[in-house]
């Protein structure tokens, strides 16, 4: 390997001086750099010059070496290897004496201390220009890793959906040397929810532009077509044209109608789907090529229903495909028992990563992207009501609300921030509705009700201006209010608004219902 | 209900006013926040001391505004110390704080106090 470093030789002939030689004299210009001579790993002067004890005169050796020839044509004459820990790491080299006499043993043994002192300093200047060279790389490498990883998390879903009887939870894990792989949740007609998952080939930028263009070209023909078999023949049509050479794409996908609990899906080559349901589990079969592979591929489709209670997981191979110490993998055994027990899917997920973990120990360092969706058909939810009450439309109420809206969500230990900021959205709302509802009426009540499911907590405020118009929201302008062009006033919807993740009106003929929605981790 | 009492005193020091308000910044801060600009001198910086204010509605929010209009008018650069995290966050929300500038400490000590309250 060190032989390597001696492949290019620098030249300094012809000229070159040793020993005792005649200085040259003062007003010579310096000899002219020689053109650099490339020595092939295999040439036979790299394993006599390793072998050889001081400096080696040229023109005795008869060796059928290209390097030789090249170095006597361009007039050396001798050289001294350079051999560090028995590597040949290099040679010096020098053109006949000026006199043209022949080297003397004295100029021989001058050139071989010389070398036996450069040797270290070459050595160490070989190694830092190494330990450069390899940073740089070692950088260019993460500087890719981290776009693969920008692409990949750009192109997945932010939330997953929220629908009634529906429970939803993904979760995307990324390998160090990011892969390709992707899931999306897209929203079609009639309330039909598209749910796919994918994985490409490869790993880094590559990976992550095909996924990006995977999830596009299903998404597109997913808006177009509703059958899934032909969403993936539609997609797998426009990716072949454009995918490189010896990539493609596995992709999953299905299309669920939450209202029957109906999916009816297609493969195209992924991990086979699992749903476990009352005592069994089962595999979602159907046989398809995997995307980009080569045109006009047709995708099995079935159809199944989801019951109430059923869970379904989709997962890419990161998953299954996991080694321990042993190299035994992780398998679709231990997913499917882990599917069995799970009450919903969240904990599922969780329950999942944490054995994966436990599986392939504390020192494993990730193979490959591991993406999970999971979704349930549960029964739909009733929130529980934490508070329901009413006070009278009096001015500075709002307090007295704020604070037993504060009182009524305590068991939810919300963090301290979203709590400031619930107590500022309730304050604002009770005022708006006392003073803009009930018209500061003491004899008209407002009904407070606090309510929290698993995912949201909603305090609902309803006064007595059924009729009334409620402006839409509009961030204020401070400059305009500073120079008195207009009110200082009219925060409090604006404030709202910015406080919490959601708002809903609700009208009827009488009464009025401001609904404050906040997320819950 | 009522809101709670609210109290604003100024301090002129040697490089500004310091205006130390106390209680709850909503409709009934109104009298008392004309009256203390009114006394914190006609010029020279402000300086709003919310450190003892436990909370401020959007009606405090605007008589704040008035406030910061006044001391617009009069030249005078306002500046706010010890704001929650949650009120920095509103100040910074409806851009109060493009208008004046957030101290994250408590105003000078009382030993610069050169004037009566």
């Amino acid at each position: 390997m060190l032989e390597r470093r001696i492949r290019r030789v620098l030249l300094r002939t012809p000229g070159a001086q040793a020993g005792r030689s005649p200085a040259p004299p003062k007003a010579a210009t310096p000899p002219p750099k020689a053109a650099p001579i490339e020595i092939a790993p295999d040439d036979p002067i790299l394993v006599h010059l390793r072998r050889a004890h001081g400096a080696v005169e040229l023109a005795k050796l008869n060796l059928d070496s290209p390097a030789l020839d090249a170095m006597i044509a361009n007039g050396v004459a001798l050289v001294v290897p350079l051999v560090s820990n028995d590597q040949l790491i290099g040679v010096l080299s020098v053109g006949p004496r000026l006199s043209g006499q022949q080297y003397s043993t004295q100029d021989r043994r001058l050139l071989e201390t010389l070398t036996a002192h450069a040797t270290p300093a070459v050595r160490v200047g070989q190694l830092v220009r190494e330990q450069q060279t390899e940073v740089r790389a070692r950088g260019r490498l993460e500087q890719e890793l981290e776009v693969a990883r920008l692409i990949q998390q750009s192109f997945l879903p932010e939330q997953a959906p929220e629908l009634a009887g529906w429970q939803f939870a993904a979760c995307y894990r990324p390998a160090r040397a990011v892969g390709g792989d992707f899931y999306d949740f897209i929203e079609l007609p009639r309330g039909l929810i598209g749910l796919v998952i994918g994985d490409v080939t490869d790993k880094g930028v590559p990976a992550a532009m095909v996924m990006a263009s995977t999830r596009s070209l299903v998404r597109a023909s997913a808006q177009r077509l509703i059958d899934p078999s032909a969403v993936l023949a539609q997609a797998n049509e426009n990716l072949c044209p454009d995918i490189p050479q010896n990539m493609f794409a596995t992709c999953f996908y299905a299309v669920l109608d939450p209202k029957s609990g109906g999916l009816r899906y297609a493969n195209a080559g992924h991990n086979l789907p699992l749903v476990h349901s009352g005592q069994e589990t089962i595999e979602l079969r159907a046989t398809g090529m995997p995307l980009g592979l080569m045109p006009a591929m047709r995708y099995d489709e079935f159809e199944t229903t989801l019951s109430l209670g059923a869970q379904m997981l989709l997962y890419s191979d990161g998953l299954v495909e996991a080694h321990d110490s042993a190299r035994e993998m992780f398998g679709t055994r231990r997913v499917i028992q882990l599917l069995a027990e799970a009450r919903a899917p969240q904990p599922l997920i969780n329950e999942l990563l944490l054995a994966l973990d436990r599986f392939t120990g504390a020192e494993h360092e990730q193979e490959d992207d591991i993406t999970l969706v999971c979704l349930q058909h549960a029964p739909a939810r009733r929130a529980d009501v934490l508070a329901d009450f009413a006070v009278a439309s009096a001015p500075g109420n709002e307090r007295a609300v704020i604070r037993r809206v504060v009182a009524a969500v305590a068991p939810l230990e919300l963090p301290a921030t979203q709590l400031e900021r619930l107590k500022t959205a309730t304050g604002e709302a009770t005022m708006n509705a006392i003073e803009h509802g009930n018209r500061n009426d003491p004899s008209l009540e407002l009904q407070i009700v606090v309510a929290a499911s698993d995912a949201q907590l909603v305090v609902r405020i309803t006064d007595r201006g059924g009729d009334r118009t409620v402006p839409t929201p509009q961030r204020p302008n401070v400059a305009a209010k500073l120079a008195g062009r207009e009110s200082a006033r009219g925060w409090g919807l604006f404030l709202i608004e910015q406080m919490v993740d959601g708002i809903r009106h609700e009208h009827d003929a009488e009464r009025h219902t401001l609904e404050l929605q906040l997320r819950l981790e | 209900m009522t809101s709670t009492s609210f109290e604003a005193t100024s301090t002129v020091l040697a490089d500004c006013a310091v205006i130390k308000l106390r209680g709850d910044i909503d409709g009934g801060a109104r009298e008392a926040l004309a009256a203390v600009y009114d006394d914190s001198g006609p010029t020279g910086p402000l300086r709003l001391d919310f450190e003892e204010v436990a909370y401020i509605n959007s009606t405090g929010i605007a008589l704040i505004v008035e406030l910061l209009s006044r001391a617009r008018a009069d030249q005078r650069p306002v500046a706010g110390a010890g704001l929650s995290e949650h009120y920095r966050e509103i100040f910074q929300i409806t851009r109060l704080t493009d208008f004046m500038t957030i101290l994250a400490q408590r105003p000078a000590p009382a030993d610069r106090q050169i004037e009566h309250e």
